[in-house]
């Protein structure tokens, strides 16, 4: 499948060589004397946890930042980047975790963007422009259409549009920003068949970010480590393991799966039949979904983001009304209730966006701990708030969940990402619940904060609340939860026991809904 | 410094960086009328002088300059309301001149119905005819935005035209006076508004002072207020947090326009007594400045107000004792607003260390106007 | 029922047409000579909103200049010779619309420098403009009336030979667009450049790139700050033509707040047109072909019963029609129409986070 480059990429010189670099924001040193080099042909793994100063790195690297020291040299010679089109003039190229794509523009346009091939000195040449894409796009084994608009590609192709964009511009170095965050296990396996060949076919060579040990084991040729922007140190995958890489990666020793202790479910709290649901598009893209949720069992919901995961939990939180099925929270009938409705009837709900839905980042913590309590007593009496409840409220909360802050009237954007989502763990956690709707509650948070909300999120299991976890981290589903269900184009595909489930197995649902025939189509939809 | 009490530490640091947008402006206007000054009779390096003194006096020399003042001040503070609130909820209401209007021809509509009953049923009903008007032209884009997601910048704009329209169909149609040499309505009689201060003092300017605490009250005391502004910093969040954002945004647009409605009918009951078909004015868009300056705060807004009703009520003096066109008031009001706006730079030159002077809802309204999606 | 009501109407439609085609080649030169500015002051939008900046201050552009260009022309008309070349371009109005053209990019540079620099909110900065433009224009007005220099006049209209005039109807239209003067000559020719180059050039690709998503038109290398300047600014040329139309081309003479929402109703052209230059120039036209078709009633009214309805019709219904309509239009009664993505949001360049 893959052939083994000629010479070990260990033996080539560095074409890059970042030394020392250091980068302070305010109140943060991002980036802290660090080393990196990247030798031709090699595709070197950055990885760290969210925050540890990867991306801050990288943006050095492609010139949207200047770093406050260091040096950065390409094949032995020191050179200074001063943006990003300084960048791809060295043949830096950068595919970011979040595209940069333009939607209503066309695959051929956002190729060319700032480095268009010209019929004269005003005016572009489509012709050969869209002939050379069609040749790039080839190395993908696939030809793409250069005049359809990319808004209306899958991510997956959006993604090798993306890679396109570096082939186009002939980049030597290839730098991918959490690649496969947003791919299924099997378009990760095409990804990186593609990098394989650009190394070995190109000889270009590549850096990884990542925080998924298996990952970079499986492709880098060597793992750099960082933590709380300094280099840990770097491994050869031949000569470390997931635990070794944990370790270097939080400091200390980790335990990949928490205690979770026994669980002891009750009676069927919530009861889900028949759902369907739409997305903003119009398309159903939830079908006919049962399950039942028991007191006091963690249902962990798997899957590939965009599998109507978001429409499945808008649903069951009020946020978007179901177009048929029933949602029956103890005995009670509560299909398309409103956010309020399902808030008084004992649903808690973290969301998966915290600063979008979450939060009012300029609001003080005070009203956010009230955010959805504010309107009866004893927040409120009639139309008159009362803030000395809202305020003892708001102490007791922040002590009682270790929220770290100077006070509860500072503005919640001022916390950390970790204690901005204490904040709403502690309001959503609180009081009488019966369901607890938990929707990526630890992205991009550090591990503390992990173990923190996970232990929380036991406590409130076995306090007989029903919990329905939706995450796009494998891991944390398969760590947490009595029973899996795994879901695919919209339907839960199965339902397996959490303790006993297999990884590879749930991958496998994941990716092909337990088809063979489960292949990805090229373009989602003609979006016009 | 240390003897300062916070409280006052907190008046300085919101009245701070207006005050030297203010400074700066009439800095600014100083220079005009010296560089303009050879137009009229020659060079004047003095003519500053003469026309602020004139200022000074005609809005705060006399019982009547104060009176005037306060009078000019009442309108321009409920269009302050209107624009501010709406700050508050995200929304930038660039409506309240339609509203307006449209809450001044309601009320004359309803008075000169009235004009022949008694003042005590006359002047409730003329007023809660200019608060129907402006509902109407508040309440419209309001629906827009919150259920098709037309933008309000943009409604409001087109609104503020059709009302002009609407306004001389009225007058020049149904409404014109019997005895009237130019397109204009009879002069209100029975709904004219009863002074209580000194020769134009009407009973609006108490009305006024009762609605800006109101107006405090239900932004920052009550549920409603945390709403609003729960919907203006994150209508998403909103949404999770059980509010109703569609509503809020109908519900705080229509406020928005009974205000300035409100302010219409004053201007109409209180002072001019009669609407003329093409009624020029610019209250509508002072609120807006208003607004700004006072940072959609109510308490904000009524100094802000103040400041513009003496302006107004100034600039008479100013053209006859200085011959320097009333004019000049409309270019000192666009100088404050721009040294507002270019706050960082202004901070940076006199070195003030105070928190924003910006209206940080404003972010909501900007970033949707390319999306001009419902809510 | 339906018959009954049905004919009368069919028959109605079609005599309004009839009555439309025949009166067009009458109601053309104004119906063009008004939707000039309006197109001009939407291309300048056109220039902002397309690389991401909102500009609702085009009113206060177009007025600036218009009051630049009058003012500078009757002040050079005193000093240089009066007599002109050919199209009716004597100096002193070659050197007005110069300035005027001068004012609006220097307005526009306000407006840029605001927006993008101090990253101040673009709504506030155009509101600025206009209540400034307003204050500053009048003011001086003012000042200067007692002893106003007279008019420099204006801009002549293009003589076009007979055989093309004398064509039944269509020689009054061609008559309306081509024959009404340079500067309706000029719109139209930056109608046609504009939307060639918007989807043609380099420059058209940068533009939408950096108004639809700034970030990712820099991360190609693009310099977002740059390319927003120098639109906002070159903006500001089609303000400073559309006031210059007004002072001294279309009129002779200056007065305050000329404008009248000329400038709001280019705003509407512009996202009727759906943010294109020919999109814009079809809505101003629409826009101001109700006027015309008012004008148009009152003059010579169509007979019979159509007639008296259309004469009964209220004058202002004509004139909100433009505004209404956009209404709709933004409202998605009738098709979405989509502004680009990213306007009205500062583009902060350096990522901040790590």
């Amino acid at each position: 499948m893959i052939t083994e480059p000629t010479a070990q990429p260990a033996d080539r010189p560095p074409v890059l060589e970042m030394r020392r670099i250091t980068k302070r924001y305010p109140g943060v040193l991002a980036n802290d004397g660090i080393d990196l080099d990247v030798r031709a042909g090699e595709i070197h793994a950055l990885l760290g946890e969210n925050g540890a100063g990867k991306s801050t790195l990288m943006n050095i690297l492609y010139g949207l930042t200047t770093p406050d020291s260091g040096e950065i040299l390409m094949n032995g010679a020191p050179v200074t980047i001063n943006g990003p089109a300084d960048a791809i003039r060295r043949g830096i190229s950068m595919v970011h975790q979040h595209f940069m794509l333009v939607p209503v523009l066309t695959v051929a346009e956002n190729i060319l963007l700032g480095d268009e091939p010209m019929a004269n000195r005003i005016f572009l040449d489509r012709g050969a422009a869209h002939d050379r894409i069609r040749e790039l796009s080839r190395f993908f084994g696939t030809e793409l259409d250069p005049d359809v608009k990319v808004g209306s590609l899958s991510v997956g192709w959006q993604q090798r549009v993306e890679i396109l964009k570096a082939l186009y511009r002939e980049a030597k170095i290839l730098v991918l920003d959490e690649p496969t965050a947003v791919l299924t296990p099997q378009e990760t396996r095409e990804v990186f068949t593609v990098l394989r060949r650009l190394t070995t076919a190109l000889g270009t060579s590549i850096v990884f970010i990542s925080h998924k040990l298996y990952e970079v084991l499986d492709i880098a040729d060597r793992i750099t480590v960082i933590r709380r922007g300094k280099v840990v140190g770097s491994r050869i995958p031949s000569e470390t393991d997931e635990d070794d890489l944990a370790e270097m990666m939080v400091g200390r020793e980790v335990q990949l799966t928490v205690d979770r202790g026994e669980s002891h479910p009750g009676r069927p709290l919530l009861s889900v039949t028949g759902l369907n649901a739409k997305d903003d598009r119009g398309h159903v893209v939830v079908h006919d979904l049962d399950f039942e949720v028991r007191a006091g069992e963690i249902f962990g919901i798997a899957g590939v983001a965009g599998n109507g995961q978001d429409e499945l939990v808008g649903a069951l939180t009020g946020l978007r009304r179901p177009t048929s099925g029933r949602v029956v929270l103890d005995g009670r009938d509560v299909t398309g209730a409103s956010p309020r409705g399902l808030h008084d009837a004992g649903v808690g709900f973290v969301p998966g966006d915290r600063h979008r839905f979450g939060l009012v980042l300029t609001f003080p913590l005070t009203d956010n701990l009230v955010l959805n309590d504010y309107y009866h007593p004893p927040y409120a009496t009639g139309l008159r708030r009362n803030d000395g409840a809202v305020t003892a409220y708001a102490e007791q909360a922040i002590a009682e969940y270790d929220i770290r802050t100077p006070s509860a009237t500072v503005s919640a954007s001022t916390l950390s990402g970790g204690n901005q989502q204490k904040v709403i763990v502690a309001r959503e956690f609180d009081g009488d619940l019966s369901l607890l709707v938990l929707d990526q509650p630890t992205r991009g948070l550090d591990v503390g904060s992990i173990e923190f909300i996970h232990r929380q999120a036991i406590r409130r299991r076995d306090s007989g609340v029903a919990i329905v976890l939706v995450s796009a981290e494998l891991d944390e589903v398969l760590e947490l939860s009595d029973r899996i269900g795994v879901m695919f184009r919209g339907r839960i595909v199965a339902v397996l026991d959490g303790r006993t489930a297999d990884r590879e197995e749930i991958g496998l649902l994941m990716a092909t809904g337990g088809r063979d025939s489960g292949i990805q189509p090229q373009i989602v939809e003609q979006a016009s | 410094m240390n003897a300062i009490g916070p409280a006052l530490r907190r008046v300085r640091d919101v009245a701070l960086l207006p005050t030297i947008a203010i400074l700066l402006a009439l800095l600014f206007g100083a220079v005009l009328m010296i560089l303009s000054s050879p137009l009229v009779k020659g060079f004047d390096p003095t003519l500053p002088l003469t026309s602020y003194r004139a200022l000074v006096v005609g809005a705060f020399g006399s019982t009547t300059g104060l009176v005037n003042t306060v009078v000019s001040a009442a309108p321009i503070v409920l269009a302050g309301l209107a624009v501010g609130i709406g700050f508050k909820a995200g929304l930038f209401n660039i409506g309240a001149q339609g509203q307006f209007l449209m809450g001044a021809v309601a009320s004359t509509m309803v008075a000169i119905t009235l004009n022949d009953s008694p003042a005590v049923v006359a002047i409730p009903l003329s007023l809660v005819g200019g608060l129907i008007g402006g509902l109407a032209w508040g309440f419209v884009p309001g629906f827009l935005k919150a259920w098709t997601g037309a933008h309000e910048v943009v409604t409001t704009i087109m609104l503020n035209y059709i009302a002009i329209y609407v306004v001389a169909y009225i007058i020049s149609g149904p409404l014109r006076g019997e005895h009237v040499t130019f397109a204009r309505t009879d002069t209100i009689l029975a709904g004219a508004l009863p002074v209580i201060l000194g020769h134009d003092g009407h009973i609006g300017i108490l009305l006024v002072a009762l609605i800006v605490p109101a107006a405090w009250w239900l932004l920052f005391r009550s549920t409603i207020g945390f709403e609003i502004r729960t919907v203006g910093a994150n209508p998403d969040a909103a949404r999770y947090a059980g509010m109703r954002p569609r509503w809020i945004t109908v519900f705080t647009m229509s406020l928005c326009g009974m205000l300035a409605g409100l302010a219409g009918a004053m201007d109409i009951l209180g002072q001019v007594h009669y609407m003329p078909a093409s009624f020029s004015t610019s209250v509508g868009f002072d609120g807006i400045a208003v607004a700004l300056i006072g940072r959609a705060h109510p308490v904000g807004i009524l100094f802000a107000g103040l400041l513009f009703g003496a302006m107004q009520a100034g600039a008479g003096l100013m053209q006859i004792q200085a011959g320097v066109p009333v004019q000049m008031v409309s270019v000192l009001q666009a100088v404050i607003l721009f040294f507002l706006a270019a706050e960082l730079i202004v901070r940076r030159v006199v070195r003030v260390r105070t928190p924003s002077a910006g209206v940080t809802e404003l972010s909501t309204v900007s970033r949707t106007y390319g999306e001009q999606t419902g809510l | 029922m339906e018959g009954l009501y049905g004919i009368p109407v069919i028959g109605w439609l079609i005599q309004l047409v009839v009555y439309v085609i025949v009166q067009l080649p009458l109601i053309a030169p104004t119906v063009v000579a008004a939707a000039t500015p309006i197109t001009l002051g939407a291309l300048c939008g056109l220039m902002n909103e397309r690389s991401g900046v909102v500009n609702i201050g085009i009113e206060g552009m177009m007025l600036t200049a218009a009051f630049v260009a009058w003012w500078t022309a009757s002040l050079t008309a005193q000093l240089l010779p009066v007599t002109g070349g050919p199209l009716g371009i004597t100096p002193a109005l070659a050197i007005g619309l110069i300035a005027a053209i001068l004012a609006a990019m220097a307005v526009s540079a306000l407006h840029a420098w605001l927006s993008i620099s101090v990253r101040a909110d673009q709504i506030i900065s155009g509101t600025i403009i206009n209540i400034f433009a307003v204050g500053i224009t009048s003011y001086l007005n003012l000042l200067i009336s007692p002893h106003s220099p007279p008019s420099a006049g204006s801009f002549d209209d293009i003589g076009l030979p007979g055989f093309v005039t004398g064509t039944p109807i269509l020689g009054g239209l061609v008559k309306a667009f081509l024959g009404a003067g340079p500067l309706v000559l000029v719109m139209l020719i930056s109608v046609v450049g504009l939307q060639v180059l918007l989807f043609r050039s380099r420059w058209g690709l940068r533009t939408r790139a950096v108004g639809e998503h700034p970030r990712a038109a820099e991360t190609v290398g693009i310099d977002v700050i740059r390319m927003r300047y120098r639109n906002v600014i070159l903006g500001g040329v089609f303000a400073g033509l559309a006031g210059a139309y007004l002072t001294i081309d279309f009129g002779d003479s200056f007065q305050g707040e000329m404008t009248q929402g000329t400038g709001f109703i280019a705003l509407a052209a512009l996202i009727f047109g759906r943010w294109t230059p020919i999109g814009s120039l079809g809505a101003a036209l629409l826009f101001t072909f109700s006027t015309g078709l008012y004008r148009s009633i009152q003059f010579a009214p169509p007979e019979g019963a159509l007639g008296d309805v259309l004469a009964a019709v209220p004058s202002q219904i004509y004139g909100a029609l433009p505004y209404l309509i956009t209404i709709i239009v933004l409202a998605g009664v009738v098709g979405r129409s989509l502004a680009p993505a990213a306007v009205g949001r500062p583009y902060e360049r350096e990522s901040k986070t790590a």
